[in-house]
């Protein structure tokens, strides 16, 4: 009862806070929105690369259209870049290619990188190709001479077998003229064998995706993760600075002066800002299915449930906070502290590929768990099963916080 | 002793060094509008938010109707008027006195007519439906009072109740507080204005965390043999000083 009073309050304050509801709601689809034109579009990123004497076969090769190619007189190669802004320098001396990275940019050094390396792959390969090509020729005059044999003897064998079939057939020994028709069948047979064996294989690739498709891009792998942490930012921004204002201006003094029990007030606040974090979530959620054609493997339920487990956590959490703050601007300060770090563990980074130290670091992070839980059910389709121990932790995460915040109460009342 | 409301016993209390209350003794009966006086800072609110349970006291005892506090329960039969308005002001009037009202469990049917009581008595009726972000300071001290008569509890503290109310609505809420009194009431009231304390049926001075002197105020005028409250007030507060001196 005096729950819901709580929960009443907290909704008619939300409601007539167009802005921070705004905020809410709107913010996430905005970001999301960016996220996608960000990482859906693939476009080239291009390097420029200076070449100086370097032989024309292997510039054709190395420009594609990930690197331009710009040539310059210096063998200089540390001026020319400083000079020009390249990303990389190359020079020959007779057949020893040196290259100078800038390296300002990691991404421009490996496109290079990667351009040089198959422009060499592809020179080997022209020079294997012409060989092979004289071997052929070869080889097909060879090919030739001998089907001109071959044809010329089954020439001669249908014949002989057909005129046989003829006699026997006059005779009317049908048995014989059968066997005889079977044996011309396999002659003129082997000859068509025999002209097939000579052409190449040539191999063509069909590829399968287990989890997205072709067009599966960062976005898609992300966003789940994002989908996350959203919630968990929004809900952990405006509880706790919600709660903070509650204890400045002393309505939570207040509020604590009539029988209301402590955990009735925390329940109050888990509720009514629970269902503000579900319509957040219901709203980016579709959005990104709707929108950007999210591919969702899994189950949309378990996206929902593993979000709203994740807001829960957060609420608690702002609340918590709360408490070492005094004013908005000192809850503004834990978000670099509290909030930013668990971006990382989120699953941008893999976190099996981390230091043990920081592994560890991760596993302390409620997003850990929530991001991992909602990019299973989004791109493979993990079921509760899967997934039930990350949202028996972020319970654990939530009970434990909760118990902190009821006994945290005490400050502002013995009972 | 059924009859007093609040029973408080050699109540002390310390924030770090600093000694807030010291041996405090209180004794409310029914029907009594008890005045605390004394400068701020003299631990008035302490010895308040001790009576409601809210700070924990080093020694002694309180109790309120028969009950050791702090006790949860009982909190529902206390009116209490805070010092600052601690006011839901993207709330209107009506939200905030409905709020407080769910929480003191007054029951449902009971609730509009109480809404309407309380308002009428700190003569809000008309604004009910306004958003307390629009209120003036007096409107806001008024809503503080209706919300802690909302449940019509037998006791009420408040803490500097008529701050920044002008004079003829502090006229209008003195009459109402003796009525109330006159229904069996208590009251227990904080104030620093002199002329407040003359209309208390019996004053507490406190200074320094110390109760410097008690008893009606004709009975006070009468020991300090001076013709207001405010002339004991600032005699008792010379002596006090003069005291420590000599220590």
């Amino acid at each position: 009862m005096r729950t819901m009073a709580i929960v009443r309050r907290v909704f008619k304050q939300m409601l007539r806070d167009k802005r921070t509801l705004a905020l809410m709601f709107l913010a996430p689809l905005l970001i999301m929105t960016l996220m996608y034109f960000l990482f859906q579009n693939n476009t080239t990123q291009v390097a420029s690369l200076g070449v100086h004497h370097v032989d024309q076969s292997v510039v054709n090769v190395i420009d594609t259209k990930n690197v331009t190619i710009h040539h310059y007189d210096s063998s200089q190669a540390r001026k020319m870049i400083k000079q020009h802004d390249l990303d990389g320098y190359l020079t020959q001396k007779n057949g020893q290619l040196t290259i100078t990275y800038s390296n300002s940019n990691p991404t421009n050094t490996s496109l290079i990188k990667a351009s040089l390396q198959s422009g060499l792959v592809k020179l080997k390969m022209k020079t294997l190709v012409t060989v092979t090509k004289k071997q052929r020729a070869a080889l097909e005059s060879q090919q030739a001479a001998l089907k001109k044999l071959t044809a010329a003897q089954t020439q001669a064998t249908v014949t002989k077998l057909k005129t046989a079939i003829a006699q026997a057939q006059a005779r009317g020994d049908q048995a014989t003229a059968e066997k005889l028709q079977k044996q011309l069948k396999q002659a003129t047979a082997t000859t068509s064998s025999s002209t097939q064996s000579a052409k190449a294989t040539s191999y063509t690739t069909k590829s399968h995706y287990i989890y997205g498709s072709s067009d599966s891009t960062f976005f898609e792998n992300f966003s789940p993760a994002f989908l996350g942490f959203f919630v968990f930012f929004f809900v952990f921004l405006i509880s706790g600075v919600s709660l903070l204002n509650e204890r400045t201006t002393g309505t939570l003094s207040r509020l604590l002066a009539t029988p209301i029990r402590r955990s009735e007030i925390i329940m109050g606040y888990l509720i009514g800002y629970g269902g503000f974090a579900i319509i957040q979530t219901v709203l980016t959620v579709v959005f990104t299915i709707v929108v950007f054609k999210i591919h969702l493997v899994g189950s949309i339920w378990l996206v929902f449930l593993t979000n709203l487990l994740l807001a829960l956590v957060a609420l608690t959490l702002g609340i918590f906070i709360s408490t070492f703050t005094n004013s908005e601007f000192q809850m503004i300060q834990f978000i670099p502290l509290i909030v930013v770090p668990q971006i990382f563990f989120a699953g941008l980074v893999p976190v099996d590929g981390m230091a043990s130290w920081l592994q560890a670091i991760a596993h302390i992070m409620p997003l850990y768990y929530g991001a991992n839980a909602l990019t299973a059910v989004v791109t493979k389709g993990a079921g509760l099963g899967d997934i039930g121990v990350n949202l028996l932790i972020l319970v654990g995460f939530m009970v434990v916080l909760t118990m902190l915040n009821i006994v945290g109460m005490k400050r502002y009342r013995k009972v | 002793m059924a009859t007093d409301y609040v029973i408080a016993k050699q109540v002390s209390k310390h924030f770090g060094h600093q000694q807030v209350l010291n041996q405090i003794d209180l004794t409310l009966p029914a029907g009594m509008i008890y005045g605390l006086i004394g400068p701020s800072g003299a631990g008035k609110t302490t010895l308040i938010k001790s009576i409601l349970g809210m700070e924990a006291v080093d020694s002694g005892t309180v109790k309120v109707m028969d009950t050791v506090m702090p006790n949860r329960a009982v909190m529902a039969q206390v009116g209490y008027m805070a010092q600052s308005d601690a006011l839901y002001e993207t709330l209107t009037a009506r939200e905030n006195l409905t709020l407080f009202g769910q929480l003191m469990s007054v029951p449902k049917i009971k609730l509009a007519q109480m809404i309407d009581y309380a308002a009428g008595l700190v003569d809000l009726t008309s604004q009910l439906d306004k958003r307390v972000s629009g209120y003036s300071g007096g409107m806001k001290r008024r809503l503080s009072l209706a919300i802690a008569l909302i449940q019509d509890p037998q006791l009420l503290i408040l803490d500097e109740p008529t701050v920044g109310i002008d004079p003829e609505l502090r006229q209008q809420i003195w009459t109402e507080l003796n009525k109330l009194k006159d229904t069996g009431k208590s009251m227990l009231v904080t104030t620093h204005v002199m002329d407040e304390a003359e209309r208390c049926d019996y004053l507490m001075l406190i200074r320094h965390g110390i109760a410097l002197a008690e008893g009606t105020p004709a009975a006070l005028k009468q020991q300090y043999a001076v013709d207001t409250i405010e002339q004991v007030f600032l005699k008792a507060g010379r002596m006090q000083d003069a005291n420590d001196g000599n220590r």
